[in-house]
């Protein structure tokens, strides 16, 4: 960090020492990881690796009082998942809670982020507080909560639209208000983290470069398009990339707000939800897993795809 | 206007603007848990009419001792304190442990190892799900406090976010420890645990609540009523008692109000362990 000549060689020194290793270091490390990286071994990379050849059998309740009774099928349980109009039922669900509920929470966190980032904002750390509350709350009670603010009859959302003259939506028994009303549930309890994210961009961002815009007379819409957003774009990237993958294991909102089902007429029914409902309700294990191993290589596929985008758009700036 | 070395007085419009959107916003953030607080201390019956009242009428607090007699919530409110706070402790140690190893100690591979387990947080957890099950069920694990605790023990973000930290420790005070014939283990514990100590805290937060709050795997691997933790024993209760809106919430805010009161009490440290795992590098 000094300049000192000594400082160097001794940083040099212990940068060849790192790739070599000290043997000391090397022995206590073996010790100090051992524990740690047999648990996220045994527990976490071995089911996940089982569960591509998990994928190939048929394990169903027979199998799991005899393992006699496993057969392998190949890819037989991938074969049935395309010609099952349920799964793909799921699929679309999924993709419309991820692309549509993804970018919309992107947006009001940015919005927050900006709005609470203003010069002009009063009483920021009581605010930020507010906003950040529902994340920290648990899932299965605040979806215990607004499935009664969903209510047709008794619920609050309805009497707020009754106010401004609309009519009232029975916003978890009609197929088409379910998905909007599990992703507007998922806003509002998701958009206080990335907000936190985007705050941490925006105060990055030199204070020098919105003094020489105003100078310029940039108002405020032009410093916002030429100076934050393309000041926030690696935020960007890493707030979106996270949130698409955690939007793609979506399971818990529609088992709560549904009980479990996934309703009105599968419309709720989510990849996760469906591969509960095989594995551990039907108990149709292999089948199960081959769903859970689609939902993976779309999740690897949509964040390839995002880097790449990104990586294009990099190249054009 | 423009012109003069005075600044032009701003108008009020924008500040007004600005203030009354984040007033807008902070209201559509809290309304919904204001009125669970509201609708739990309603008198049976009173959430259940047309138009909805934001008010009780009069005050009860009939349902939360309800939730305690008759429905022995305070069965699964030790249920979840236990498995949250063993999982913290336990991952806590292991975390730390790894974390320093990958930011501090010098041995061969080392970066392509951690490269690799950074790599593992692309697969989704659900994917591991069914053979996890057929594993704990293979060891006896099903439905005991253990079968949830001990696939948490250890993480790749908890082992991350202590090596972000660990690494801005100064190497010389690791040097200058060993020439005075420290050993490592004397290091780990008496110098890096303690130096760790603001990332274990904001770590030990992000574990209790995210534990605490966790429905998916609990909902598989207890079948059990009574090692059932709070948000599997609330998601049974508002199957079955879905008519009794206002024991729901009473039982909504049971389950919120611990992890609420935490994190208002330890914000700094939840909301710098954001901004950790999420810085590039």
């Amino acid at each position: 960090m000094s300049g000192d000549r000594a400082a160097a060689a001794a940083a040099g020194a212990r940068g060849a020492a790192a790739r070599r290793g000290v043997p000391a270091e090397a022995r206590a490390a073996l010790w100090l990881l051992a524990p740690g990286l047999a648990v996220i071994g045994v527990f976490f990379l071995l089911p996940a690796a089982a569960a591509l050849l998990l994928s190939l059998t048929d394990f169903d309740i027979y199998a799991l009082a005899d393992l006699g009774n496993l057969r392998f099928v190949g890819l037989g349980n991938y074969r049935r998942l395309l010609a099952d109009p349920i799964f793909w039922t799921a699929l679309r669900n999924t993709f419309y809670f991820a692309f549509v509920g993804g970018p919309l929470s992107v947006l009001v966190s940015l919005v927050a982020a900006l709005l609470l980032d203003s010069r002009l904002a009063r009483w920021r750390g009581l605010f930020r507080t507010v906003f950040f509350a529902p994340v920290v709350t648990t899932l299965v009670a605040v979806a215990v909560v607004w499935r009664y603010l969903y209510h047709p009859r008794f619920g609050l959302l309805n009497r707020f639209l009754g106010w401004v003259g609309l009519p009232a939506i029975d916003w978890l028994g009609d197929p088409r208000w379910a998905m909007p009303a599990i992703i507007l549930l998922a806003v509002w309890k998701n958009f206080g983290y990335n907000m936190i994210v985007f705050l941490a961009g925006l105060q990055n961002v030199p204070a020098t470069l919105y003094e020489a815009a105003r100078i310029d007379g940039a108002g405020w819409w032009r410093q916002l398009r030429h100076i934050t957003l393309p000041m926030l774009a690696p935020t960007f990237l890493f707030v979106a990339v996270i949130t698409m993958i955690g939007y793609f294991q979506l399971f818990t909102e529609p088992y709560v707000m549904t009980r479990g089902e996934g309703g009105p007429v599968n419309s709720t029914l989510s990849v996760v939800l469906l591969m509960y409902k095989q594995g551990f309700r039907f108990w149709n294990m292999g089948y199960g897993a081959a769903v859970a191993f689609v939902l993976f290589v779309v999740i690897v596929c949509v964040t390839a795809l995002q880097l790449l985008l990104r990586r294009r758009g990099g190249e054009r700036a | 206007m423009r012109r003069g070395a005075a600044r032009p007085r701003p108008s009020r419009w924008p500040a007004l603007l600005v203030n009354a959107a984040l007033v807008l916003a902070a209201a559509a953030t809290l309304v919904p848990l204001l009125w669970m607080v509201s609708v739990s201390l309603m008198p049976t019956g009173e959430a259940n009419v047309f138009p909805p009242a934001f008010l009780p009428s009069r005050v009860t607090f009939e349902h939360y001792r309800a939730l305690f007699s008759r429905l022995a919530l305070g069965r699964y409110l030790l249920n979840s304190t236990l498995i949250a706070s063993a999982v913290t402790l336990v991952s806590l140690l292991l975390n730390a442990m790894a974390g320093y190893a990958f930011a501090k100690l010098r041995f061969a591979g080392r970066d392509r190892l951690f490269g690799l387990l950074l790599a593992a947080l692309v697969i989704p957890t659900q994917v591991a799900l069914l053979p996890l099950f057929l594993l704990m069920r293979w060891l006896g694990l099903v439905n005991t406090y253990w079968g949830v605790v001990v696939p948490a023990m250890a993480s790749v973000f908890g082992i991350f976010l202590v090596r972000q930290f660990a690494l801005s420790l100064p190497d010389e005070l690791l040097d200058a420890a060993r020439i005075d014939g420290a050993s490592e283990l004397r290091i780990f514990r008496s110098l890096i645990l303690p130096l760790c100590r603001p990332v274990l805290l904001t770590l030990a937060i992000f574990t209790f609540l995210a534990t605490w709050n966790d429905f998916t795997w609990p909902l598989v691997v207890l079948s059990d009523g009574s090692m059932y933790t709070l948000p599997i024993a609330l998601s049974n209760l508002s199957g079955e008692h879905f008519r009794d809106t206002e024991l729901m919430m009473a039982g909504a805010v049971l389950t919120i109000t611990p992890v609420l009161l935490l994190f208002i009490a330890l914000q700094r440290y939840y909301i710098e362990g954001i901004l950790l795992g999420s810085v590039k590098e």
